[in-house]
């Protein structure tokens, strides 16, 4: 089986988030990066699917060389090579027709990647790469189980879950509890090292949308203390000062 | 031109994220000088997708196939491309969802449209369409221009404001759209579907009574259901109660959970961490109740009560009733 995992670099969960150059720029002092969280899932799982069935787990990230130190930590995971397309990616549009290229390219049976990264928040890539390849695209899928050429799916619904039996190829967004993370081990990580990064340059694409400015939320005001003994107040608060009930 | 919506069905009526989208719509429509056309798929009475005029929509395109019933986001969006390219929609307009995200993103593929996700305000449109949207899980907004002939934006809960005393009261035009359904859009078979549908969802709920790992077990959650149940509100939960499997994990709120945006957020017995924080940002208002003065809860909050949850919620109870 010939997997493919797509994976961001992200600010890690904690992080504090400021912007520099007249707030056109992400302020990256003190920031620790990391393999986006759902990523992580969808990383885990590949991995798994691939120690289970054979085959190889491909690596895929679309950005630039400071993502390596998380692309060899992916390597370490489990992952058998890895592919970076250089560049500094400017919307969902773009990174996908990335992963399409390379996908096209060497046809995998499996794309994983997580729902959404955790720094744009879009959750679109996974349903804009199965479009621009013509294959079905799930998320968030909670469990996974591969027979055969068919993938049995549960993902999660508003409200509730379905599973859902699809053929094989696929693009799935993934997200907890499909695996649970793994910690790379010494010998994975001596080995991570030697294995194949190819970093290869974007194909062009047409700018679909062109980032301006961040800013940052208004900060909050001071939060009112009600004495516990007087508990029952909060509701005419609710509904009378903050007009909200 | 028109600006075109697509609308989610729930149990035959229009969600309230997406009236909120109509709405959204409508007001695009009005700066641009179009029309406001919903896309409605599946079963709905035209009784209820006549509604969609209240706010602001003058028709509604209504796919009644019995095959998109289910939903299904490749067909969905295969629809919503045929809609747009006969409506020649080049603004599209979407609530964030699961779904909502899936649709988008599938039908800007095939309309090779700029789509951004996480909408917060209406755009700003001289010239150049820009549009604002949350980003690093609601720590921060990110602004930019979508070039693109065709945009989609898939908006956030309150990107609008709806006055709801204040809506139309014409009806939109409902006619049926003959979809061209494709059998590589159906390849898949549904199984098993649980969906708790007596319970409010999260995403749409206006009012959240949340607990945490303060409320101290399963056994304990009934003055949380009771509270939730006078203020006609939904029921979270922070990310270590649902991996204690405490409560469901569709209940999970926070970083790597459904991210929530209600008028009002009670959060009982949940410490803050900056992961489910992340979750409860959009919030208009934010209740902390805590035993613990020093949570870091209490520095995101509107309103705290430090104290014992189990003393404090009955008598919210109490008083949310009385006030009904």
């Amino acid at each position: 089986m010939k997997i493919l995992v797509c994976i961001t670099n992200v600010p890690d969960t904690t992080a504090k988030i400021s912007f520099t150059d007249n707030d056109t720029k992400l302020n990256k002092n003190g920031i620790q990066y990391i393999i986006g969280p759902y990523d992580d899932y969808a990383l885990a799982r590949g991995v798994e699917l691939k120690e289970q069935f054979g085959g190889a787990v491909t690596v895929l990230h679309v950005g630039g060389a400071e993502a390596d130190p998380q692309i060899r930590k992916a390597l370490a995971i489990g992952a058998d090579d890895a592919i970076r397309v250089n560049c500094d990616p400017l919307d969902s549009y773009f990174v996908a027709s990335q992963i399409a290229h390379i996908a096209r390219e060497n046809s995998y049976d499996l794309i994983l990647m997580g729902r959404e990264s955790i720094d744009f928040n879009s959750g679109v890539v996974h349903g804009l790469v199965g479009e621009m390849l013509g294959i079905p695209s799930y998320s968030p899928v909670m469990k996974l189980d591969i027979e055969g050429s068919t993938a049995t799916i549960a993902r999660e619904i508003d409200g509730g879950k379905e599973t859902l039996s699809a053929p094989l190829p696929l693009v799935l967004g993934c997200q907890e509890p499909i695996s649970e993370w793994k910690i790379p081990n010494m010998r994975g990580i001596m080995t991570a090292r030697t294995k194949p990064l190819l970093v290869v340059e974007p194909v062009s694409v047409d700018d679909m949308t062109v980032p301006e400015k961040y800013s940052l939320p208004a900060p909050k005001g001071a939060c009112k203390m009600i004495p516990a003994s007087e508990a029952e107040t909060l509701i005419k608060l609710l509904q009378t000062e903050a007009k909200v009930l | 031109m028109s600006v075109l919506i697509f609308v989610e069905i729930d149990n035959g009526t229009i969600k309230k994220t997406s009236l909120e989208a109509i709405a959204y719509g409508a007001k695009i429509a009005e700066k641009t000088g179009g029309n406001a056309t919903v896309l409605a798929l599946g079963a709905a009475d035209a009784t209820e997708l006549e509604k969609a005029g209240f706010y602001g929509a003058n028709r509604v395109l209504h796919a009644s196939d019995a095959k998109l019933a289910h939903e299904n986001s490749l067909a969905y969006a295969d629809v919503l491309a045929q809609a747009a390219a006969k409506e020649d929609s080049k603004i599209i307009i979407l609530a964030k969802s699961g779904l909502g995200d899936a649709v988008a993103a599938r039908a800007a593929a095939k309309l090779k449209a700029g789509i951004v996700s996480g909408v917060t305000e209406l755009p700003e449109i001289n010239g150049a369409f820009t549009v604002t949207r949350s980003i690093y899980t609601g720590k921060a907004f990110a602004t930019a221009e979508i070039k693109s002939d065709v945009k989609i934006l898939v908006i956030k809960k309150n990107a609008i404001e709806v006055d709801e005393s204040q809506l139309s009261t014409s009806t939109a035009i409902v006619e049926a759209f003959a979809a061209a359904l494709r059998d590589s859009d159906f390849t898949a078979t549904v199984g098993q579907v649980e969906k708790a549908s007596s319970e409010l969802s999260l995403t749409e709920a206006d009012i959240i009574v949340s607990g945490g790992r303060g409320m101290k077990g399963p056994e304990h959650w009934q003055p949380l259901l009771d509270l939730a149940s006078a203020l006609g509100a939904a029921t979270g939960c922070s990310k270590p109660v649902s991996d204690l499997d405490w409560r469901p994990h569709h209940e999970h709120i926070g970083q790597t959970g459904i991210k929530v945006a209600p008028n009002i957020y009670i959060a009982c017995g949940i410490s803050g961490a900056i992961q489910h924080l992340a979750g409860v940002n959009g919030s208009k208002c934010i209740v902390v109740i805590n035993k613990d003065p020093e949570a870091p809860f209490f520095k995101a909050a509107d309103y705290g009560i430090v104290g014992d949850v189990f003393e404090i919620l009955p008598k919210l109870t109490q008083a949310a009733k009385n006030l009904k």
